[in-house]
């Protein structure tokens, strides 16, 4: 894995060693060469593993107290909320947690989007990207469904029915996913199963989209291919770990506001009554990480060509390498591009927002335009702009324009502090 | 550094913005000054016991209870009734218990681990007797509504004559607050209904202020623990924030190179 030689200092170390290289692989992770002009939207990484721990680790902890039946969901949550030794904080740490991991996931997905981290060679860490996101969206809704709420047991509801939309088998697959005519106690059983399941396949993922970044190296905000190691490198230990530990303790007084101090802003009131079939809450809306994609899918009047808008608008990220066809990769040297990310950035918070309204008059209007801008960004702006963008020409290295004062860099850094 | 403040200060405000785009659909709620809000926020003993008799003496009638237990009452964070006045209370009303090793099931008084006692056996008995409409139990209430603690406080209060456009069925009453002003629910509270024991005038206005504490406070049996954990939490975090700071400040002087 190392790009040199390594070897323990001790006998037995290298007795181990030679047996398993544990020793080279945590020598290659700490030497590991990292860019050092890597700004603090690099931090996210770091911030979304302890995302991921931390729901690991309290999500195991309810496991130990939460009954997936539909009878008892409901009183088992209050009972950990009202008798389990800091079962209060354990809950409000994961579902608050599950909105902070969503939060870190943006920022992470739109700093590869301004600085352009999908593209050659880094393509595979950009798919196992998408890939991790998918199944986040999964074990989310998932994971919303076990309180055994209303807003859990509608959302179940309206979500599994969109298989309906497919063709032929859509009922029949329906009625497969529920294990029976409605979502009942099947249904939670199975959703408990594979919301358990999916944060493991999730930090199997995660391995390999880290093992993935470590063969290129990371990207940065200059977007250049640099030398490895060399004068535009530090070690990721101490460097980079530092400073993803300040980032992360920023990212955790924000998570710890909400926790201990708006545990429920994020939720909606109606989780806090218990599942009733018979009766549908007035607006039924998933959580708000979801929403731009729920925009999307009622934004378009047929229900199968909705859940194919909405389900493209996914994965069309993971041919965003072939359909951006610009050879520079960061944003600061692309002018038009730079103002086209900043309208999708617009365009996806307003989609977010009509998600949350009701799908009608100004709303519905607002969130056709949305949808249709957003996929012309993608399929049409971006792949035009590669070959009619006059772009600002890249430094060499990092270090070059410091050192040589060219004015390239001069103009970078001029658009950099702009951003700020 | 500026970069981050001003990216934690977009987070915040984007959910924040968010949130309120939920919350600002609503008629303007009541004010009230709630002793639990804000970063040290606790509740009032003394309303948490009032609200504890307006509940047991007004809304038990109907309302359930059946998340909380008689034990809570004295625990800390609570109304802290004493023990002994908590084992009184429990024992004031009737359990059904059993089967003894006959095989019947009996009655005794309550003790300090049995749920509050419901006042049906079943929703098909609650919704008998009161015209259809099922009396939500109160345990979480307060987090199930939208407007939580100002809701249901203003919706205490929100009962009026009703419109003349507007028609209500029989046991129908108008109140201004109401998803659709129409509740099936009579106004429970008038001045007086309850006596209390501190002397306290018991207006409506401040028996709804007592009850919606004791709601708050059974909807978060430990909103204080949490609020004092929290200052502790944040507190600690900052510091340890500036101190990660400056460390980085010194490993990365080695670097020419900003952080």
């Amino acid at each position: 894995m190392s790009d040199h030689d390594y070897r323990p200092k001790s006998k037995v170390g290298q007795w181990f060693n030679d047996r398993l290289p544990l020793l080279t692989l945590a020598n290659h992770l700490t030497d590991y060469p990292t860019p050092k002009n890597l700004n603090y939207w690099w931090t996210f990484g770091g911030i979304l593993t302890f995302c991921l721990i931390t729901q690991i680790v309290t999500g195991l902890t309810l496991a130990m107290h939460y009954i997936a039946h539909a009878d008892m969901a409901f009183e088992s949550v209050e009972h950990i909320m009202r008798d389990v030794n800091y079962g209060w904080l354990i809950r409000y740490i994961h579902a608050n947690g599950a909105s902070m991991f969503f939060l870190a996931v943006y920022i992470h997905i739109f700093r590869s989007l301004f600085y352009g981290s999908y593209k050659s060679p880094r393509e595979i860490i950009w798919i196992l990207g998408i890939i991790i996101y998918l199944l986040m969206m999964a074990a989310a809704f998932m994971g919303y469904v076990l309180p055994w709420g209303q807003m859990s047991f509608w959302g179940a509801t309206v979500i599994t029915n969109l298989f309906s939309a497919i063709p032929l088998v859509g009922e029949g697959i329906v009625t497969w996913l529920w294990g029976g005519y409605s979502v009942d106690n099947p249904t939670l059983t199975r959703f408990f199963t594979l919301h358990y399941l999916i944060p493991f396949l999730i930090l199997g993922l995660v391995v390999l989209h880290i093992w993935a970044l470590h063969v290129p190296g990371n990207n940065n905000p200059v977007g250049i291919d640099i030398k490895k190691p060399s004068k535009d490198t530090v070690p990721f230990h101490p460097y980079i770990v530092i400073k993803d530990g300040f980032a992360l303790l920023m990212f955790m007084i924000v998570f710890a506001f909400f926790v201990f101090y708006a545990p429920n802003i994020l939720g909606h009131a109606d989780n806090y009554i218990e599942a009733n079939p018979m009766v549908t809450p007035a607006h039924i809306v998933p959580e708000w990480y979801l929403l731009p994609f729920y925009a999307i899918l009622r934004s378009v009047p047929d229900k199968l060509l909705g859940v194919v808008a909405m389900l493209s608008a996914i994965l069309i990220l993971a041919v965003l390498p072939w359909l951006d066809t610009s050879k520079i990769r960061s944003a600061v040297f692309r002018p038009l591009y730079k103002q086209f990310y900043w309208i999708l950035v617009a365009d996806v918070l307003i989609l977010g927002y009509v998600g949350a309204m009701p799908a009608e008059g100004l709303y519905l209007l607002i969130a056709r335009v949305a949808t249709a801008y957003y996929f012309l960004h993608f399929l049409i702006i971006l792949p035009v702009l590669g070959f009619k963008e006059k772009t600002i020409p890249v430094p060499l290295s990092i270090t070059e324009p410091v050192l040589g004062g060219s004015p390239n860099l001069a103009a970078a850094r001029n658009k950099e502090s702009k951003l700020e | 550094m500026k970069n981050l403040s001003k990216l934690f200060s977009i987070i915040i405000l984007i959910i924040v913005s968010y949130s309120y785009s939920f919350a600002a659909e609503k008629a303007e709620y009541l004010k009230t000054d709630w002793s639990f809000k804000g970063l040290f926020g606790k509740f009032d003993r003394a309303s948490l016991q009032r609200g504890y008799q307006v509940y047991t003496e007004v809304c038990a009638s109907c309302h359930s209870m059946k998340y909380l237990s008689y034990r809570n009452l004295a625990e800390p964070g609570g109304p802290e009734f004493s023990e002994a006045q908590a084992k009184a209370i429990a024992a004031s009303f009737e359990v059904t218990d059993g089967p003894n090793s006959d095989g019947e099931m009996f009655t005794r008084p309550g003790k300090l681990s049995d749920k509050f006692v419901m006042p049906y056996d079943n929703v098909k008995a609650a919704q008998a007797a009161n015209g259809g409409a099922y009396p939500p139990d109160m345990s979480v209430l307060v987090k199930a509504r939208g407007g939580g603690v100002d809701y249901i406080y203003s919706l205490l209060q929100g009962y009026e004559e009703a419109p003349s456009n507007v028609s209500l069925d029989d046991g129908v009453y108008y109140n201004k607050f109401m998803y659709g002003n129409k509740i099936r629910m009579a106004a429970p509270l008038s001045d007086g209904l309850v006596e209390y024991g501190d002397g306290t005038n018991a207006t409506v206005e401040q028996m709804s202020k007592d009850v919606t504490t004791f709601l708050m406070w059974s909807a978060e049996p430990h909103l204080e623990a949490r609020h004092q954990m929290g200052f502790k939490a944040i507190v600690y975090l900052i510091i340890l924030t500036i101190l990660v700071y400056f460390s980085m400040k010194k490993i990365w002087s080695r670097v020419e190179s900003e952080v």
